[in-house]
C-alpha cells in the first residue's frame, strides 16, 4: 500500500473511532444528570440506579475516548508533520482552550464517578453537568480546527509559509459555527438513538421493566429534539459550503456541469469519466433552491474545476446520500415519538415501535461517520483547503502501512472488548431488575 | 511571554513525570506483588489512582499542545524521527488506560481479571520505557535531518544504549514514586511492609540505572558528566537531589508519609530540572546542531494568545484540581 493512502486511512480510522467515544462522552453526562435530577426531585431510587448504571458504562467509554484522543494529538504530528508545523501555531488557540476544557472535564468526572458517597448530593449533580458542558466545549473547540482546515483564515500564505498570523481570526473562521452546531446536534442524535435502541431492545425482552422504561424516556427526549433540528442545521451547512467550497458541494451532489436551475440528484452511480450519473432520481431545480434559496440560481459543477482538484466523487456522493437519508428517517422517528408522547402514550410501549427504535440504534452513528466522510474526503486533495495538499503534508517516513495495520488492529480489538463489556453490564443490570417492581436500593 | 510558556512547559513536564510516573509505577509494582496480596493491591491502586488518572495524563496532552503551538519545529522533528518510539509509547498508554478501567468496571469479575492485569502491567512497562527512550533521544544528538536511509533516520536516533538506559532509569523512578506514594495509602501492615520493601528495591535500581545512564552516555560519545559539571545550577541540583535521599528515608521510617511524598516529588523535580538545564537553551540536540527554544519559537502573536489562554486556564484548573485532590487524596490519608 502506498504511504499516502496508509496515512490517510490511519487518520480516518483513528478519528472515526475516537468520535464515537467522544460523542458518548459529550452526551451521556447530560443523560445521567437528567436521571440524577429526577432522582433528587422525586426520590425514586430507580432514577439513581439508572444514573449509576449509566455511569459504570460511561466510565469505560470515557477511558477509551481519552486514550484514543491522546493518540490523535500525537498522530497529527507523526502522520502530518508538515501540516502541523504550519498549522500548529495558527490554530493553537482552540487547541489550548481545549486543554483547559479537558482538565475541567476530567476533574469533574473524577468527582462524579468516585464521589457518590463522598461529596454532597447537589455538588455531585453539579459535577455531572460540568462534565457534560466541558465535554461539549472541547468538542466544539476541536471542530474549530477542522473548520479552519475547510476555511483557512487568520494568516497570509507567502512562499509556502504563513506570516501575519492572527490566531483569534483563525479560530473564528467562517465554517466554525455551522460545523460546530451540526456536530453538537449530531452527537445528541447519535448517542440518544443508540441508548434508546439499547433500552428498547431490553424492553422487548423484559416487558414492563421500569428501569428500561425510564431510561428510554430520557434518551428519546434528547434524541427526538436533536433529530428534528438536525436537517435544518444541515441545510445551513449546505448553504454555507455552496459559497465556501463549491467543489465539495458539487461532489456531494454529483453535479458535473455548471448550470442555472440545477436538479437535485438523489442516489445514482456517478461516473467520473463521462461526468454523468446513472440510475438517479432528478428533482428539478431543487439543488439551486437548497443551496442558494433560489430555484434559478447558478450552481457550479465539477467540470469547472481542474481535474486534479476533484475529490473522489462517488465516495462523497454516496456518503452524503447515506447521511441525508438516515437524517430524514431519524427526524421522522423523532416526530412520531413526540406525537405519541403528546397524544398516544400507550403506543410508546408497542412492540412495533420498540422494534423500530432497535432498528434505529446504529443509524445516528452511521450518519455521523458518513457526514465526516463527506467533510473530509470532500476536502481532498487538500489538507488545508486551497493552501496545502494532503500529499505534501505527509511524513517522510516510509512503511506507514505497518503503523496503519497495527493501529487498526488495536482499535478493532478495543471495540470488540468494549462491546463485550457492555453486554456484561446489561446482564448484571437485568439480574437486579428481573422483576418489574422497582426494588433494589442503591 | 516566551518565558511564561517555557514555565508552563516545564511545569507540565514536571507534573506529568511525577503524577503520571506514579501512575505507571503502580502498574510496574503490581508485577512484584505476591499472589495472595494481588487483590488487595489492585483495590488499593484503584482507590489511589482511579479518581485522578484522567486528570494526570492531560499534562501530557498539554505538553504536546504547547510544543506544536509554540515550538512547531521541535514538534515536527520529534514526531518525524521518533515516530516509532512515540507510537510504541502510545500503544502502552492505550492499553494500560483501557485495561485499568476495564478491570474495575467489568460487571462480572472472573478469569478475565487476570488478563486485564497482565495487560495493565506490561503496558505500564512499555509506556515508561519508551517515554524514557524518547526523552533520551532528544538529548543524545543522533537525530540528523540530512540522513535519508531508514535506519539512520528513524531507528538510530533512539535505538541505542543511552536512550534505553534512560528508559530503564525512568521505569525505576516510576516504580519508586509509586511505592513511596502507596506506602501512605494503606493501613494494612503487611502491605505497608511490602511497599516499603519495594521502595528500597526501586531506589537501588534507580541509583544503579542512573549510573548506567552516565556510563552509556560515555560509551555513545556524549560527555554527560562534563555537561553536568559545567554549570552551578546543575551541580546544585545534583547535590540537593543526593541529600534528599537520606532525608526521605528518615521521614519514611518515622511514618511521615506526606513528607515522604513531597520529598520524592522534589527529588524527581531536581533530577528533571538538572536534566533540562544541562541542555538549555537547546530543546533538541541534533547530530550537527542544536534546536534552541529561540530558534523554534512561534511568532509573537501566537505566543501572546497562548500565554493568556494558559494563564486563564491555570486560574480555572488549579482550584478545581485542588478540590479533586483534597476530596480524594488528603482526606483519605488523614483518616
Ligand atoms: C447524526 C448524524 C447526522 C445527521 C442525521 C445529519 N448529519 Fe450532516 N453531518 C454530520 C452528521 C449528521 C457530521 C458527522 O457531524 C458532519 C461532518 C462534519 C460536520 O461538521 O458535521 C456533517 C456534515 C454535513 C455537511 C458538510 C459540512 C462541511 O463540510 O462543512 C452537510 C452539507 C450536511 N452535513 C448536511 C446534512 C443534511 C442536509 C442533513 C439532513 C438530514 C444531515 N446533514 C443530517
Ligand atoms: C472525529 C471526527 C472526524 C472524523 C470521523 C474524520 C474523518 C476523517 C477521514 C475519513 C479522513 C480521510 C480523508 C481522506 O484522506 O480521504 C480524515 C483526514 C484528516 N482529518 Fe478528519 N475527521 C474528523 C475530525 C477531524 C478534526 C476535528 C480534525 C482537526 C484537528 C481532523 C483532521 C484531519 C487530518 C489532519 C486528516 C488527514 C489529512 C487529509 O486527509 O486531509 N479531522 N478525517
Ligand atoms: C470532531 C472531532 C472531535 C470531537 C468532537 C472530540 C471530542 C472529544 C471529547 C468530548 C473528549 C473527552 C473525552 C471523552 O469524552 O471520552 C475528547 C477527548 C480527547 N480528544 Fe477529542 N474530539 C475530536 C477530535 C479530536 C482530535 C482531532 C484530536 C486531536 C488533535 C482530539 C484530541 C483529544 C484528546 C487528546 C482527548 C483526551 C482528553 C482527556 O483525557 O479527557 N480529539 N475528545
Amino acid at each position: 500500500m502506498e504511504d499516502l493512502l496508509a496515512g490517510r486511512l490511519q487518520m480516518a480510522f483513528s478519528l472515526g473511532f475516537h468520535i464515537i467515544f467522544a460523542c458518548i462522552g459529550m452526551v451521556m453526562p447530560f443523560l445521567m444528570a437528567a436521571a440524577q435530577w429526577r432522582f433528587l426531585r422525586t426520590g425514586k431510587t430507580v432514577y439513581q440506579d439508572l444514573a449509576k448504571a449509566w455511569a459504570r458504562g460511561v466510565a469505560i467509554f470515557f477511558a477509551v475516548g481519552a486514550v484514543s484522543g491522546t493518540v490523535l494529538s500525537f498522530e497529527l504530528g507523526t502522520l502530518w508533520p508538515e501540516f502541523m508545523k504550519h498549522a500548529g501555531p495558527i490554530i493553537g488557540m482552540p487547541f489550548s482552550l481545549e486543554g483547559t476544557a479537558f482538565f475541567i472535564e476530567a476533574i469533574a468526572l473524577g468527582v462524579f464517578l468516585y464521589g457518590w458517597e463522598r461529596v454532597p448530593k447537589w455538588v455531585h449533580f453539579g459535577s455531572g453537568v460540568v462534565v457534560g458542558i466541558a465535554g461539549l466545549m472541547s468538542g466544539i473547540l476541536v471542530i474549530s480546527v477542522n473548520a479552519w482546515m475547510n476555511s483557512p483564515t487568520g494568516f497570509d500564505w507567502v512562499n509556502g509559509a504563513a506570516t501575519n498570523i492572527d490566531p483569534i481570526a483563525a479560530m473564528f473562521n467562517d465554517a466554525w459555527f455551522t460545523q460546530a452546531l451540526h456536530m453538537s446536534l449530531a452527537a445528541f442524535v447519535a448517542t440518544g438513538f443508540a441508548i434508546a435502541g439499547l433500552h428498547a431492545f431490553q424492553l422487548l425482552r423484559n416487558p414492563g421493566n421500569v428501569f428500561h422504561q425510564k431510561a428510554l424516556r430520557i434518551a428519546m427526549l434528547f434524541a427526538a429534539v436533536g433529530a428534528l433540528i438536525q436537517p435544518l442545521s444541515g441545510d445551513l451547512s449546505a448553504k454555507d459550503i455552496a459559497v465556501r467550497q463549491p467543489i465539495k458541494l458539487a461532489a456531494m451532489e454529483a453535479h458535473f456541469e455548471t448550470e442555472k436551475g440545477a436538479d437535485l440528484i438523489i442516489g445514482g452511480v456517478p461516473n467520473e469519466e463521462t461526468g454523468t450519473v446513472d440510475y438517479a432520481i432528478h428533482v428539478p431545480n431543487a439543488l439551486s433552491f437548497l443551496a442558494f434559496g433560489d430555484f434559478d440560481a447558478e450552481v457550479k459543477g465539477l467540470n469547472d474545476f481542474p481535474k486534479d482538484e476533484h475529490p473522489p466523487v462517488p465516495v462523497v456522493h454516496y456518503a452524503f446520500q447515506i447521511m441525508v437519508g438516515l437524517g430524514t428517517l431519524l427526524a421522522l422517528l423523532g416526530l412520531i415519538y413526540l406525537f405519541f408522547r403528546w397524544k398516544k402514550p400507550h403506543l410508546l410501549t408497542h412492540q412495533l415501535w420498540l422494534k423500530a427504535l432497535v432498528a434505529a440504534l446504529p443509524m445516528g452513528f452511521i450518519a455521523l461517520e458518513a457526514g465526516w466522510v463527506v467533510t473530509e474526503v470532500g476536502r481532498q486533495p487538500w489538507i488545508v483547503y486551497g493552501i496545502m495538499k494532503t500529499a505534501d503534508a505527509l511524513t517522510p517516513m516510509p512503511g506507514l502501512v505497518y503503523s496503519f495495520v497495527i493501529t487498526s488492529m488495536v482499535y478493532v480489538f478495543l471495540s470488540i472488548i468494549v462491546y463485550w463489556l457492555m453486554t456484561r453490564q446489561i446482564k448484571s443490570v437485568n439480574l437486579s431488575y428481573a422483576k418489574p417492581t422497582p426494588a433494589l436500593t442503591a | 511571554m516566551i518565558y511564561l510558556i517555557l514555565f508552563f512547559l516545564l511545569a507540565s513536564l514536571l507534573l506529568y513525570t511525577i503524577l503520571g510516573g506514579a501512575d505507571f509505577g503502580a502498574g510496574i509494582l503490581e508485577l512484584f506483588t505476591r499472589k495472595r496480596d494481588t487483590q488487595k493491591v489492585r483495590n488499593l491502586t484503584y482507590k489511589a489512582i482511579g479518581p485522578v488518572w484522567e486528570a494526570n495524563h492531560i499534562w501530557l496532552i498539554l505538553i504536546v499542545v504547547i510544543l506544536f503551538v509554540a515550538f512547531p519545529e521541535v514538534y515536527r522533528l520529534l514526531s518525524v524521527h521518533l515516530h516509532i518510539p512515540i507510537m510504541l509509547m502510545l500503544l502502552g498508554i492505550i492499553l494500560r488506560g483501557a485495561a485499568f478501567i476495564f478491570r474495575h468496571y467489568d460487571a462480572i469479575k472472573d478469569g478475565s481479571q487476570k488478563t486485564y492485569s497482565r495487560v495493565f502491567i506490561s503496558a505500564s512497562f512499555l509506556t515508561s520505557l519508551f517515554l524514557g527512550i524518547t526523552a533520551g533521544a532528544t538529548i543524545l544528538g543522533r537525530i540528523d535531518p540530512e540522513i535519508i536511509d531508514f535506519y539512520g533516520a528513524y531507528i538510530g536516533p533512539w535505538f541505542n544504549a543511552f536512550s534505553i538506559a534512560l528508559g530503564i532509569f525512568f521505569t525505576a523512578v516510576c516504580a519508586f514514586l509509586a511505592a513511596v506514594f502507596l506506602v501512605g495509602e494503606t493501613d494494612d501492615p503487611a502491605l505497608k511492609r511490602m511497599f516499603y520493601r519495594q521502595t528500597v528495591g526501586s531506589n537501588i535500581v534507580a541509583v544503579i540505572s542512573g549510573i548506567g545512564v552516565f556510563v552509556a552516555a560515555g560509551l555513545q560519545g556524549l560527555a554527560l558528566h562534563e555537561m553536568y559539571l559545567e554549570s552551578t545550577m546543575t551541580i546544585a541540583s545534583v547535590i540537593l537531589a543526593t541529600f534528599i535521599v537520606p532525608l526521605l528515608w528518615r521521614t519514611l521510617n518515622q511514618g511521615h508519609y506526606q513528607w515522604a511524598r513531597l520529598l520524592a516529588g522534589a527529588e524527581v523535580a531536581l533530577i528533571l530540572f538538572g536534566w533540562l538545564w544541562v541542555q538549555f537553551p537547546a530543546m533538541i540536540r541534533l547530530a550537527n546542531d542544536t534546536v534552541t527554544y529561540q530558534a523554534a519559537q512561534a511568532p509573537d502573536a501566537v505566543l501572546n494568545v497562548m500565554g493568556w489562554v494558559l494563564i486563564g486556564g491555570a486560574l480555572l484548573i488549579f482550584p478545581s484540581l485542588y478540590y479533586l485532590f483534597r476530596v480524594f487524596k488528603f482526606e483519605q490519608a488523614a483518616s
